[in-house]
């Protein structure tokens, strides 16, 4: 079990004046599963690139099953048996998975020889490593899970014995990411090397058998996954300890700032998605929403930010009532002291082709702080910009560059210093950590805090119960559409969990 | 029944032109590359077509030339939207005016005939075949003015496009070409994964483009006419393109489209001048136009969308 499937020797690689890949040096086991885990923009998908061969390494070695190897296109990593499962498939959505799988691997130039073949191969493929898929069913009908299968036998069929997954989670939900590991392990009993890349920390400790840490660049650890811990990883992740649990001082709630009775929302079918749910946020606390995804958390913050039309019921703010019958004017809203962090700040937070300064201003930008009679102000708005990268830690510091240019979590820091520097009585914030690396997810952290602290409102809903536990004062358990319990902030995960999962407040209690 | 049997003839013959550069534009488009160029390529082709035929008094010199400067402005276009990934409408409104502009100096600095090219003798043209058979048949009733007056005494070329819609189909369904150049015009990415060369591909299918263009652009100029008239493309090419979009980039149904645009034109020079019942003269330009309003309408609501290929028009960039 000690033969390496791969080993790569002082592997450098630069991007212009950013230097990628720093004199890399990682072996990996035949047979194992090999997590490699870092923060965004820590270098993982180019090293990988340049396994697969989309880009060439500057300097450096690559080795396969002992043999020096020289990868320099995807045709050169396949001969090599070497297969990846992209993060963004690599699949044509009108073929069938047949097609898509026997794609570049035709045996010659008229196809209905190789058809019958390839059908041959899939089915011993599917048999083997329990890999279920209908042949001829469509991609772009299929879920994405199975999307996922269709590019973990397109990497089979090529005869791949290492398989790289680049953070096959992120598109899947938890019974799916379930299952993927399911397969991997299965794939790893049959002989198969694994490169699993990843961020998240809980899918290293619980699929692989060992680990290295990348970080700006570089490789700053490899362990047993046995022999080492959660707190150790996030350390070498970010180069100093983590706070994974955010210290916060008891809340000191104050008056009823957003109060919402009875609220009812439809979805575009017509189901009821937000059903007859009722909350109170007093000034001065964060009141967390946990939930599996889709059991109406989304639509509840959608509805009382204005955004969708709410059936019945009533929300009131700061003690006046908001016209939710049409749609509430989220710009009205928001000169009334209500600040929304969208759960998708790539859709409904930002404009990705706006300069930093211009995103850190939508919605506000009518303000007059922003203009020069009836034009923008273009010095104010970037002095203010430059501000808020300074006050957030915004990276890189520069308000003139194209927003769809920074990593997630400073576009993340992007809209949170749009909506928190408006000082606004309530803030509801959706998913604020999603897709953001660790070191920027502590800062975000402290932040929510600190604007309990200063006495606002805080209405949170997330999908991570980590983070719901870690910051809320009060949480609210919601499922399929209802609110099915509160639980004080120091709530037992075990007890949130059952909650969640739909299990009768009584039994719950029990 | 006479009446009948012109108009379906002249709805053939015009269709010719429409049903090859509609199949010019499904192999570039359907590997995604839009082409708007498809009117540029016919206009150069037929040009020199006109030129060499009259030129040489040959038809295969005629064909020759018609392929070579179809092909070579479809890799113009192809460099500028594969190689240089530039914008690929603007790229193919170049081709567009250069082929008008360009046919029409070249034409008068050559032939001094206002831009046209000397009338082609008949070993200039690109000649009609009589379908075996034809004249005995021509005298039974119905079967046999079908085939010996619509069917046959046809240029080759006639035959030659219409056979190419099983071909292309086959090309696009049945063979790996076809299934990778269909691949590529959805999502270069898998392509490039799977260890083909996405520029090579595309180029090959911009070739395939240039090459039926070329024949479109030799059957006006040396069969549907004998010799090459300014701008006598007439935006044929525009309408081929509103039968690809109409057919949604399939060859079966791009012949059935161009068969009703070519029936559309046939009836439109048919009514030329002729008072309909109840409705009197209609104006030629309205006729002339039905085409496109026809196209409008029936994309606005009765064929349900037209999803062009996803990755269309979006020049290939590896991540990063």
């Amino acid at each position: 079990m000690n033969e390496l499937a791969i080993e790569l020797r002082g592997i450098n690689k630069s991007f212009g004046p950013v230097q990628a890949n720093r004199d890399i040096s990682l072996k990996v086991r035949k047979g194992t599963i090999h997590g490699i885990i870092g923060e965004n923009g820590a270098g993982k998908s180019t090293l990988m690139s340049i396994l697969y061969g989309f880009y060439q390494a500057d300097s450096g070695e690559i080795v396969v099953d002992g043999k020096p190897v020289h990868i320099v296109d995807p045709n050169g990593a396949i001969a090599a048996g070497i297969g990846m499962v992209h993060q963004h498939f690599m699949l044509v959505d009108n073929f069938t998975v047949l097609e898509n799988v026997m794609l570049g691997a035709e045996d010659s130039q008229i196809l209905n020889k190789g058809i019958a073949r390839a059908r041959e191969e899939l089915k011993r493929l599917e048999r083997d490593y329990a890999l279920e898929v209908d042949p001829d069913a469509v991609i772009e009908e299929i879920p994405v899970g199975l999307q996922q299968r269709v590019e973990i036998l397109k990497a089979l069929y090529r005869g791949a014995d290492i398989l790289i997954l680049d953070e096959p989670t992120g598109v899947l939900t938890p019974p799916e990411a379930d299952h993927l590991f399911r397969i991997l392990e299965q794939l790893k009993t049959q002989g198969k090397t694994i490169i699993f890349i990843t961020h998240k920390l809980r899918e290293i400790m619980a699929i692989t058998d060992e680990v290295s840490v990348m970080r700006q660049g570089e490789i700053v650890g490899t362990r047993h996954t046995s022999e080492t811990s959660v707190e150790e990883l996030a350390s070498l992740m970010v180069g100093r300890r983590v706070l994974l649990q955010v210290e916060k001082d008891a809340a000191t709630p104050g008056d009823v700032k957003l109060s919402v009775r009875n609220l009812t929302a439809k979805d575009s079918r017509g189901v009821t998605v937000v059903d007859d749910v009722s909350l109170d946020v007093r000034a001065g606390e964060i009141v967390g929403i946990a939930g599996v995804a889709g059991n109406g958390q989304s639509q509840l913050l959608e509805t009382i930010a204005g955004i969708r039309t709410a059936v019945s019921g009533e929300v009131m703010l700061n003690g006046r009532p908001v016209d939710i019958s049409g749609k509430a004017d989220p710009g009205e809203l928001r000169t009334r002291g209500l600040a929304h962090v969208p759960e998708d700040r790539h859709h409904m937070g930002l404009i990705l082709e706006f300069e930093e300064c211009e995103s850190a201003i939508l919605g506000y930008h009518g303000q007059k702080q922003y203009l020069n009679g009836s034009f923008l102000d273009a010095a104010a708005i970037r002095a203010d910009a430059e501000e808020k990268i300074r006050k957030y830690d915004i990276r890189p510091a520069n308000a003139r560059l194209k927003t769809a240019n920074f990593s997630g979590g400073n576009q993340q820091k992007i809209v949170l210093a749009r909506e928190m520097e408006q000082d606004p009585d309530v803030l509801i914030i959706g998913q604020p950590t999603r897709g953001v690396d660790v070191g920027a997810i502590e800062f975000i952290h402290k932040r929510i805090i600190e604007m309990r602290d200063a006495g606002k409102a805080v209405l949170l809903v997330s999908v991570e119960l980590d983070e719901i536990r870690a910051l809320s004062d009060r949480i609210l358990v919601m499922f399929a559409g209802r609110i099915v319990g509160e639980r004080d902030g120091d709530a037992a995960e075990g007890e949130l969990g059952l909650l969640m999962a739909g299990v009768e407040e009584k039994e719950a209690a029990e | 029944m006479d009446m009948l049997l012109l108009t379906l003839e002249s709805t053939l013959r015009l269709s010719v032109p429409l049903l090859l550069a509609a199949l010019a534009g499904l192999f570039s488009e359907r590997s995604g590359i839009f082409d708007i160029g498809l009117e540029g390529k016919m206009l150069g082709a037929a040009f020199a077509g006109g030129a060499a035929a009259a030129t040489f008094s040959s038809a295969l010199m005629g064909l020759l030339a018609a392929l070579v400067v179809s092909v070579a402005l479809s890799l113009v276009h192809g460099f500028a939207s594969i190689t240089q990934r530039g914008n690929q409408i603007v790229s193919g409104v170049a081709i567009n005016f250069i082929a008008m502009g360009t046919t029409v100096i070249l034409g008068q600095a050559w032939f001094q005939q206002g831009g046209r090219t000397p009338a082609l003798s008949s070993a200039g043209r690109l000649n009609t075949v009589e379908l075996p058979f034809a004249q005995a048949v021509a005298d039974v009733p119905v079967l046999g003015p079908i085939y010996s007056d619509l069917l046959s005494g046809h240029p080759l070329l006639m035959y030659f496009a219409f056979a190419m819609v099983p071909i292309s189909w086959w090309v696009l369904y049945r063979t790996r070409f076809g299934l990778r150049l269909r691949a590529v015009g959805e999502n270069p990415g898998a392509v490039d994964t799977a260890g083909i060369s996405v520029t090579w591909l595309r180029y090959r299918a911009v070739i395939c483009c240039g090459i039926l263009c070329g024949f479109a652009g030799a059957y006006l100029s040396m069969a549907l006419t004998a010799g090459f008239v300014k701008n006598m493309t007439a935006g044929k090419g525009y309408i081929a393109l509103a039968a690809l979009i109409f057919a949604k980039w399939r060859p079966v149904p791009v012949m059935y489209a161009c068969l009703l645009f070519g029936f559309l034109d046939a009836v439109g020079i048919r009514m030329q001048g002729r008072p309909l019942p109840l409705i009197g003269e209609v104006p030629v330009q309205l006729i002339q136009a039905l085409p496109y309003i026809l196209t409008v309408i029936l994309l606005a609501g009765f064929i349900g969308k037209a999803v062009p290929p996803k990755a269309g028009g979006v020049p290939y960039v590896k991540e990063r």
